[in-house]
């Protein structure tokens, strides 16, 4: 891999009109709800509606003409000689469809399809089926997983763990001059696409295809293949327009791309599946819970000698994706800060609730939290601010990570955090919020100011990306202009138009000479997933070496001038005249100096870092107890940005997102599934509740990235909570420890009210209990 | 779409008359007004009701009338047009916040008061207002009109004093100028949320004195709920007297409310929460004295 020449080229760091865009905007782009097939038929899942138990038999009531139906049960997977699992990471995970003398691991576990020429049909169907269930024992909290006392995952409901080891942690503490210690939770999170899940199933001659809204169409491949038996070349996925992800469509539609095709295969016709919102928010993957215990040693001049973090995800029933998500989230756990020992314990435990799953900022923004928060109370009990405890402990370039690893990256975290405390008029509002708590007694509002400093790993973790070792294409089109050949989906981020921008300059071109396939596993290669940060930095590098080889081999060929310039058009087709084909591709190599260790967990986790640093104005309304975040600067290092108002844009979302998380978004769990599982009752923010956000990128181009660029999409998912948190702990001079802090929470920490909040929804089981005290 | 709408019927009334008459022929008959709660549970495949009668386009029912004591608003008046109404603004404001309040514009344009009282949610946002100024409603049926008093109209969770056939054709209010109004509507964000708390208040000062007091508030009780008691406690004080009496106010409203632990929040958020706004609305009366 050749590090990228820092060269500008006419599309990359501007901000190009967006290809997708005008699609949308006329409304002409088509979603899976728009398409439909000749002879489609309409499809529903019934679900297990049980905990956990064993299915014993499926009785089909009288009351419905069967026959009108086409039914199919995990008995037709086994009968056509597939194999009944959703492949993912692991081969032998989660049933495809649960059959009788299964387990039935959660309440929202597929167990009959249904299809049917009316769509309304289904609904009548699918209440006349009833499953004979044998309960059995369901494990429903993190506290009962850890117990194993009913065990549903292996011998102790342990998915995965992970640890980091750095120095000597037991000697630090034993030689600290201030201990402290908490214990913080974040709730699960719903990626809250505007487009549910939805996905059409047919069979072309003999190959099982797939269109439909997704992320990862090699994903649904591979599940498709292992479900069904079949070669690649028996098994097509193509993406169709995608009204976002977020993660919920990495793995999810996995399974619904099997379901759709086992209908198809048994009707001998093609079928959709489309969620409604319930179905999707119950059934689909959310963002795991945790809880992380922080013990910190440090001096009394605020230098943090030892990080000991216990770090414990919620990965419900499953395995699907949560030991990648815990490897993030536990090298993300020791932040941005050079500390000599360090210890995390990562643990993703199994429950009885459908599986957690991809969530943009996939584990780090959880263990983030923790120790943003963490960091907020050392500082306190130092008589510090908070600022200068980070300053204190900042990893500079050349520094040591917890892992072991240097960082190459040309950060200054100091001079990022003095941009943003200055973007944020940090010191005035100090003053302003001083001289306000002087004057009244008990003010009706209370403001305060908090800030949350951060890294995030780019592209996959470890040797992720060296497995994956992933594929782009860019070919010679007829008319002369080129075609980028990539899996990597469009969901709303603007991956066509960077892609194109890329390319365009690498070529040394137009834009409107590139163009950027839709993803189809029949014609373009294995890019990866569209997920981890890593579209844009790993796939797009990839991108800009194919392109360079391309135009390499013009120029070998004579149709090019070696110094630059040149009609790539009238290139391009004289070649396709003259010397056939043109293709070039490109493979992922590691940057030469990555090294991991993935048994002790030590080394290089990531090519590079994204780095934040997020402040946030809140004020607390004493009346209400509602948290309002007023002013949001994010300061952010990404590498060089391509196309600045996409990247403000995944910022401003991003942030957008974190305030949901950290304030509003509270998944009330009944018996295993969210009971909550509608717009009116889940609250995502609105614009009425989100502040101005003050967006400001430092770039500093990174060698192995295309024209320097990092990872961008899921940091701003890592600082908005911690900052928010930090700043409700400033206006009430209490910490608040759990999210969503919605103001049943808050009022509970104002009041000192512990655990004996009764068992209300809004503030989620146990409230402050653990939260409302200061470090120990 | 959980309902299949070809499974349903809708009848479409020349006037009031004849509205009436089909309601008196057929009780189970259901109005359909502004639709707005009505289309959600027939997305949902919760609609009860197979057969509804459209009243939308009743003129009867529209039109907000000032007399010299009075205002008469129509059943079919819109959140929209409360809040546009200049009188409405000046001598009976509360309608026009909660109106503002109500969903988003196109849920302001398309709900009407009607169906607000109607549909008997303890969570919605106008009736405490309604309440708080002492509304009257009128009930038409074939066999006549009655005006009730709002304060007596609902009964139970989503039961009211409405007979089968009935309509809900007017709301009246009395008109009042010069007096202390409050209200605070707490959702779990600041637009397009169902109230957790809502607290509608309105004073009327009269020689340094509280000489009339309303209060009512939803989200708190099986029914949005006048509170009398908690009026009581304060009719009559002099301004010099409330900041004393509030905390024995405050604790007759806790006594007066129930709320419960549900999806939406906690019984005791619920409960602190009224009772800091009974505290900010004392306030606001001993600052306007
Ligand atoms: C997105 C959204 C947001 C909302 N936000 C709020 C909010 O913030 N606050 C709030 O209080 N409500 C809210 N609502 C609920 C709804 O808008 C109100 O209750 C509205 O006032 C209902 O009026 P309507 O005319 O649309 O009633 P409809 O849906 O037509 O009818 C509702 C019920 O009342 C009956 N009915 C209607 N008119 C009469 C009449 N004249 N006589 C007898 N019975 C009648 C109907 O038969 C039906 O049972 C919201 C609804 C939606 C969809």
């Amino acid at each position: 891999m050749l590090p990228s020449r820092a060269m500008t080229g006419k599309a990359v760091g501007r901000s190009v009109p967006r290809r997708e865009a005008d699609a949308k905007l006329r409304g002409q782009a088509r979603y899976v709800g728009d398409v439909t097939m000749p002879g489609m038929l309409h499809g529903a899942t019934v679900r297990s509606q049980v905990a956990r138990g064993r299915l014993r038999a499926i009785h089909f009531g009288p009351e419905v003409r069967w026959d009108e139906y086409v039914v199919v049960t995990a008995a037709d997977i086994i009968a056509a000689g597939g194999v009944n699992t959703v492949a993912l990471i692991v081969d032998h995970d989660q049933p495809a469809l649960v059959g009788i003398g299964d387990i039935i691991a959660h309440r929202e576990e597929p167990v009959v399809l249904l299809a049917h020429p009316d769509p309304h049909a289904l609904e009548p169907a699918r209440r006349a089926i009833r499953l004979e269930v044998e309960p059995l024992p369901a494990v429903l909290t993190l506290d009962d997983a850890l117990a194993a006392r009913t065990v549903v995952y292996g011998e102790d409901n342990v998915i995965k763990s992970y640890g980091i080891d750095k120095g000597d942690v037991d000697a630090a503490f034993a030689a600290a001059e201030v201990v402290s210690e908490g214990v913080y939770e974040t709730g699960a999170q719903e990626q809250l696409y505007i487009e549910n899940n939805g996905m059409i199933g047919a069979l072309e001659g003999d190959v099982v295809t797939v269109w439909g809204s997704m992320q990862c169409p090699y994903y649904v491949q591979k599940g498709l293949m292992k479900c069904f038996g079949v070669g690649p070349e028996r098994a097509r996925v193509v993406q169709l327009e995608t009204g976002g992800g977020f993660g919920g469509k990495e793995e999810y539609p996995s399974i619904l791309g099997i379901h759709v095709a086992l209908l198809a295969r048994k009707a001998g016709r093609p079928v959709r599946i489309l969620y409604d919102r319930g179905e999707d928010m119950a059934a689909t993957t959310k963002r795991h819970p945790s809880r992380t215990r922080v013990r910190s040693a440090a001096r009394r001049d605020g230098t943090l000698t030892a990080l000991d973090i216990d770090f414990v995800l919620d990965g419900g029933a499953y395995a699907t994706l949560s030991q990648v998500v815990l490897s993030r989230g536990t090298i993300h756990a020791a932040g941005p800060y050079s500390v000599a020992n360090v210890r995390v314990r990562g643990r993703a435990m199994a429950t009885s609730t459908p599986p957690h799953g991809a969530f943009r900022g996939f584990g780090a923004p959880q263990s983030i939290f923790a120790l943003e928060r963490h960091l907020d109370e050392v500082a306190h009990k130092l008589g510090l601010t908070p600022e200068a405890l980070r300053r204190k402990n900042f990893v500079t370039k050349g520094g040591e990570l917890a892992t072991g690893q240097l960082v190459r990256d040309d950060i200054d975290l100091g001079a990022l955090l003095g941009s943003a405390l200055a973007l944020a008029d940090w010191e005035r509002k100090r003053t302003d919020i001083a001289a306000e708590r002087a004057r009244s007694g008990a003010p009706l509002r209370r403001r305060g100011l908090g800030l949350a400093t951060f890294l995030h790993g780019t592209g996959f973790t470890g040797s992720g990306e060296k497995y994956l070792a992933s594929v782009v294409g860019v070919e010679g089109m007829a008319d002369g202009r080129v075609r980028v050949l990539a899996s990597s989906t469009e969901i709303g981020q603007g991956t066509q138009t960077v892609f194109a921008q890329i390319a365009a300059d690498a070529l040394g071109v137009d834009m409107a000479d590139v163009e950027v396939a839709t993803p189809d596993t029949r014609d373009v290669p294995n890019s990866g997933p569209t997920v981890a940060s890593r579209t844009c930095t790993i796939v797009g590098k990839l991108v800009e070496t194919a392109a360079h080889t391309l135009r390499a081999r013009l120029v070998a060929a004579g149709l090019l001038p070696a110094d630059g310039g040149g009609d790539l058009r009238a290139a391009v087709q004289r070649h396709l005249a003259t010397l056939g084909p043109l293709r070039a591709l490109a493979q992922y190599e590691a940057p030469p100096y990555v090294k991991w260790d993935e048994g002790a967990f030590r080394g290089d986790a990531y090519g590079a870092y994204s780095w934040g640093v997020y402040v946030a104005e809140v004020e607390v309304d004493m009346l209400t107890y509602e948290a309002r975040v007023l002013d949001f600067v994010a300061a952010q290092e990404v590498g060089r940005v391509i196309h600045p108002v996409l990247a403000t844009g995944q910022i401003e979302g991003g942030v957008a997102q974190g305030i949901g998380w950290a304030l509003y978004e509270n998944v009330v769990w009944r018996d295993g599934v969210m009971s909550n599982n509608r717009m009116t009752d889940y609250i995502m923010p609105t614009s009425e509740d989100i502040p101005p956000i003050r967006v400001l990128f430092a770039e500093a181009p990174y060698p192995y990235g295309p024209f320097g660029a990092k990872g961008i999409g899921e940091l701003p998912m890592d600082g908005p909570a911690p900052a928010i948190l930090n700043a409700i702990e400033d206006a009430l001079g209490v910490s608040i420890r759990r999210i969503p802090a919605t103001p049943e929470v808050i009022m509970d920490a104002v009041e000192g009210a512990g655990a004996s909040n009764g068992d209300g929804a809004g503030a989620g089981a146990g409230v402050a209990g653990a939260g409302v005290a200061g470090a120990a | 779409m959980r309902s299949r709408v070809e499974d349903f019927e809708l009848v479409r009334p020349r006037d009031l008359g004849d509205a009436l008459a089909r309601l008196a022929a057929e009780p189970s008959l259901r109005p359909l007004a502004g639709g707005t709660d009505v289309m959600v549970l027939l997305a949902a495949g919760k609609l009860p009701w197979k057969r509804l009668i459209d009243i939308w386009g009743l003129v009867e029912l529209r039109g907000i009338e000032v007399q010299p004591a009075t205002v008469t608003l129509g059943a079919l008046t819109t959140f929209s047009e409360v809040q546009e109404h200049a009188l409405l603004q000046g001598e009976l404001p509360l309608l026009g916040r909660a109106g503002a309040e109500t969903g988003g514009p196109a849920i302001q344009n398309r709900g009407t008061i009607g169906g607000n009282i109607a549909n008997a949610s303890p969570a919605a946002d106008t009736p405490p207002a309604l309440l708080a100024y002492d509304a009257e409603v009128e009930l038409a049926s074939a066999a006549g009109r009655r005006w009730v008093r709002y304060r007596s109209f609902h009964t139970g969770y989503k039961t009211t004093v409405m007979q089968p056939g009935e309509l809900i054709t007017r709301v009246r209010l009395a008109r009042g100028a010069g007096r202390v109004h409050f209200y605070r509507k707490v959702g779990p964000r600041r637009a397009q949320a169902i109230s957790k708390v809502c607290f509608a208040g309105v004073a009327t000062l009269a020689a340094g004195r509280v000489s009339d007091v309303g209060i009512a508030l939803g989200g708190v009780a099986p029914v949005v709920l006048p509170c009398a008691q908690t009026e009581a406690a304060l009719r009559g004080l002099s301004l010099a007297e409330l900041a004393g009496a509030l905390a024995g106010a405050t604790a007759t409203l806790s006594a007066e409310i129930a709320p419960i632990d549900d999806i939406r929040s906690t019984a005791r958020y619920r409960r602190r929460v009224a009772e800091n706004l009974l505290g900010a609305f004392v306030a606001e009366i001993s600052a306007r004295g």
